[in-house]
């Protein structure tokens, strides 16, 4: 690490809480553009910090002996509980953070300037800003955590954010709805997660990433010895942390909250809700992915077939949708199952440990990528004023720098090259290849279904019938085209990054080459989807609707989203409600508030019925007196002598 | 019977007899003249036990001063020729019985108590000697006391005239 | 025994006067004859302390000065009661003891 320190790094976390206190508390008596712009202004200086840090980390300090090393760049104790029992805040510095640093703030910087467009003129522009500083300190102190436990602090905090930024319009009760879904269901999830916590570390005796991750330590095979259920304690305990994972990244069944959540603010839902929140799971599993892989490995079968599934599900889900930022939501439920699908089927070192690469590279071109499909929706529903596919059309014309970069956008995610989506979905398909072949040949169905549902959305949008519109679409102003450019470029470009030389499981750069007998087939299967939603979208005709027909009991379920937040319903109004929690309201109704109340009705009725010695007749009160003193007397001068 | 005593037994019969009338009387100018003279025979029980300074306290300030303040309120407020009605017959019986227990309970402890109590000749309690004692603060000092008092009637003065005084606004 | 007096005799005396007062505070109505009763009670304890003084500690001043303190005391209650009283008056239009019940409930 030589004589340079990152201790600095502290400040990247920090910044972003400051503005928020200024934001929040001074945040009223401020010009809401100057409060959107000192907002920006705090996220442009962490990410500049962040991309320093990177450059540093990489390429003049991080690597020592050949190897990327895991620093401490700072840490101090939190709370104290006892000798043993303390909890630590830290910053920890390795390819993962370094990488996830360098997401967050790219697209949090980006979402800050373009939400000085977008959020123009909305009432609580300042609080807005607020929260978003709020949720950017929260996920930075979340990526930099140096033990689990911060992890899980910052995690809530992450959640509650969230929760405050999908009910930014409170008083639309689909919002106010959807927020406190979103925060239930995650919040349920996390239960997991922090029982998980706790048996992990009970058995390994330490909350301390680097102590539990250490592949040669004792730490890291404690617990794999004691079955509970047929399955080793260790793994039970990675799998409830995989839980929580799973709420926060929204994996099926925990999923119903995602697509809800997007009644938030359009940039709320390109950072939080696609870009860096709800890949926390998905850095969750890759910062514990040492225990997972030697500890637990059929926790990772199991990661392995939920990202699968979830890439699968919400795929088939996304084709179907009308709402332009539900189908986005899909696609990034079928996009972190990729994810987690690529982590699952990862081996270690080398070019075993291909998987862990890929799925931290998806998660860096998604982000990017999946940023700015959402920002651009976010100009598309601006000039529009609509959420819905139907209502738009043609706008191609209109919309010229939107147009563009979201037509960028679509190719990046329909795994075209040179466009990064290509390079990281390929790396995926690797590592699911030579790992599982039936989930990579579901992965290159869900590839073709990817590029068809976005291209369905590209060309309903941009070309197709136009619509009558109210008053003429016209293009967002530059606080919004400049983010939409910018990652545009990192869109196309970041593909290039060697992320093989950077980010792998073991620290030690490998080598690899894109495996053209796999990525081939993958771009033909993507062209072919491409072409599908061309045919059918691109010029009126009623091919969607024989589709339709065709297949209408799967239409019919994928437009209703496979009846999953019905079953929830079932579950919980017709069976918890009903069975549980009314017997139990009845139970606290009647014999707890009963039993308080007659407790309250008797002290009434007693008070009524002796008011009538506060009678206000002060010689009354001096009989009473004079009576009690003499009994006194008497008492005490003869009756009770000794 | 000596002199002595015939005297002690005058002055205890008009306190006592006084005293019942005070608290019976159903005219009200009456009842404060008969206080009166149940103040103006406790001075001469002081008397009798040679306090003589106490006996000319005892009929300057409350002969001469409460109860003087007394008729003028008596005056201030009531009509001195009516006559209180009866009161109630319950009321006078236990408050009767009340007063009577209690004072047969006094009594009777009284009574079983054995005083020591001494013939020696009583100090001599002069004005000098009074005077002396108030103003002192070691023994037989009882600077403060007095000190005390005198704040306190200083405080009784203020808030008499900040009661009785008639509110502005009404 | 002092004159042939014996010290039972005063406090005897000063007990029926005591309880006289109180049975005046309990029965009189007009608050300016509960006054009366009053003063009447604390004579009766002023009469005790002279009498313990003068009997039991004859070279002492105590019993003495506690008299001619709540002889003051008497004083200072007696003006504030009559400030009291006639504010009550100007309020009720009265002084009867039984009409003053605003405290009740």
């Amino acid at each position: 690490m030589g004589d340079f320190s990152f201790a600095y790094s502290i400040w990247i976390p920090l910044i972003p809480f400051f503005t928020f206190i200024l934001l929040g508390l001074a945040g009223h008596i401020l010009k809401p553009r100057l409060a959107g712009i000192i907002g920006t202004t705090a996220l442009g200086v962490i990410f500049v910090m962040s991309l320093y840090t990177a450059y540093q980390y990489f390429f003049v300090y991080g690597m020592v002996d050949g190897v990327y090393q895991k620093i401490i760049a700072y840490n101090t104790t939190w709370l104290q509980f006892t000798d043993t029992l303390h909890i630590h805040m830290g910053v920890i510095l390795d390819p993962i953070s370094v990488m996830m640093l360098v997401v967050v703030t790219t697209v949090s910087f980006m979402v800050h300037l373009y939400s000085i467009g977008y959020m123009h003129g909305e009432l609580g522009f300042e609080r807005f800003f607020a929260f978003l500083s709020l949720f950017s300190f929260a996920m930075l102190g979340l990526v930099v955590a140096t033990n689990i436990f911060q992890m899980y602090i910052f995690w809530e905090l992450v959640g509650v954010s969230s929760y405050l930024l999908i009910g930014f319009y409170y008083q639309k009760p689909s919002a106010v709805a959807a927020s406190k879904k979103a925060f239930i269901v995650t919040r349920f999830a996390d239960l997991g997660f922090l029982i998980g916590i706790l048996i992990l570390s009970y058995i390994t005796g330490t909350f301390d990433f680097i102590t539990i991750t250490d592949p040669n330590g004792a730490a890291i095979h404690q617990g794999s010895g004691t079955a509970f259920l047929g399955l080793s304690v260790m793994t039970w305990a990675v799998l409830l942390i995989f839980i929580g994972g799973a709420g926060k990244s929204a994996m099926f069944p925990l999923h119903i909250w995602l697509p809800d959540a997007m009644e938030g603010p359009t940039p709320v839902s390109a950072l939080i809700h696609a870009a860096t929140m709800v890949v926390a799971g998905v850095y969750l599993v890759a910062r514990l992915f040492p225990v997972y892989y030697f500890s637990a490995p059929e926790a990772l079968h199991v990661i392995a077939y939920v990202g699968g599934f979830t890439s699968l599900f919400a795929a088939v889900i996304a084709c179907t949708q009308l709402d332009i930022k539900r189908i986005l939501a899909f696609s990034t439920l079928s996009q972190i199952g990729y994810m987690m699908l690529a982590l699952g089927v990862s081996g270690w070192g080398d070019h075993e440990g291909v998987g862990f690469m890929a799925g931290n590279f998806h998660l860096f071109t998604h982000a990017m990528f999946k940023a700015l499909l959402f920002l651009g929706s976010g100009a598309i529903i601006h000039a529009v004023h609509s959420n819905y596919m139907n209502e738009m059309g043609g706008l191609r014309k209109y919309l010229p720098i939107t147009h563009l970069t979201f037509l960028i956008a679509c190719l990046t995610i329909a795994g075209i090259p040179p466009f990064s989506g290509f390079f990281s979905k390929d790396e995926i398909l690797v590592a699911a290849y030579h790992h599982d072949k039936v989930l990579f040949f579901v992965e290159y169905f869900v590839a073709g279904l990817t590029a068809f549902y976005m291209f369905r959305l590209y060309f309903s949008v941009f070309w197709g019938k136009e619509p009558h519109y109210h008053h003429k679409p016209h293009e967002a102003p530059a606080t919004m085209t400049i983010p939409l450019i910018f990652l545009a470029l990192a869109s196309i470009f970041t593909g290039f990054i060697p992320f093989t030389e950077l980010v792998t499981t073991d620290g030690v750069p490998f080598h690899a080459h894109i495996d053209w007998g796999i990525a081939l087939p993958s771009i033909g299967i993507g062209v072919l989807g491409i072409l599908g939603a061309m045919v059918m979208y691109r010029r009126e005709t009623n091919l969607p609707e024989k589709m339709a027909a065709n297949l209408k009991y799967l239409y019919r379920w994928s437009y209703n989203k496979f009846y999953i937040d019905e079953v929830y319903l079932f579950i919980t109004k017709k069976i918890i409600f009903r069975y549980i929690s009314r017997p139990v309201a009845w139970f606290d109704r009647h014999m707890v508030d009963g039993a308080m109340n007659g407790m309250a009705g008797l002290t009434n009725l007693i008070s009524f019925k002796i008011r009538g010695f506060q009678s206000g007749q002060v010689q009354k009160y001096a009989f009473v007196f004079v009576t009690g003193a003499l009994a006194l007397a008497l008492v005490f001068i003869y009756l009770w002598t000794n | 019977m000596e002199l002595n005593e015939i005297m002690f037994v005058i002055f205890g019969a008009v306190i006592v007899f006084f005293s019942i009338l005070t608290v019976t009387s159903r005219r009200i100018l009456r009842a404060a003249t008969f206080l009166l003279f149940v103040l103006v025979a406790t001075a001469g029980l002081y008397f009798w036990l040679n306090y003589e300074f106490m006996a000319a306290v005892q009929v300057t300030l409350y002969a001469g001063g409460i109860v003087v303040l007394i008729i003028f309120s008596i005056l201030l407020t009531s009509n001195i020729n009516d006559r209180f009605e009866k009161v109630a017959g319950r009321k006078v019986i236990f408050s009767a019985l009340a007063a009577i227990a209690g004072a047969i309970l006094c009594i009777t402890t009284i009574l079983q108590q054995e005083f020591q109590a001494t013939e020696a000749l009583a100090r001599e309690v002069n004005m000098n000697v009074i005077g002396r004692s108030l103003m002192n603060y070691g023994e037989n000092g009882f600077v403060l006391p007095f000190e005390v008092i005198s704040v306190l009637l200083l405080a009784a003065m203020i808030s008499a005239i900040v009661i009785a005084k008639k509110s502005k606004s009404k | 025994m002092l004159y042939g007096i014996r010290l039972e005799y005063f406090l005897i005396l000063a007990t029926l006067m005591f309880f006289v007062g109180i049975y005046g505070f309990l029965t009189r109505r007009n608050l300016i004859t509960m006054l009366m009763s009053v003063e009447l009670i604390l004579n009766a304890v002023n009469i005790q302390f002279v009498a313990f003084n003068r009997y039991l500690f004859p070279d002492k001043l105590e019993g003495h000065f506690f008299s001619l303190i709540v002889v003051a005391v008497a004083a200072a209650e007696a003006a504030v009661a009559i400030a009291i009283i006639i504010n009550i008056y100007r309020h009720f239009t009265s002084i009867n003891v039984e009409d003053v019940d605003e405290m009740k409930y």
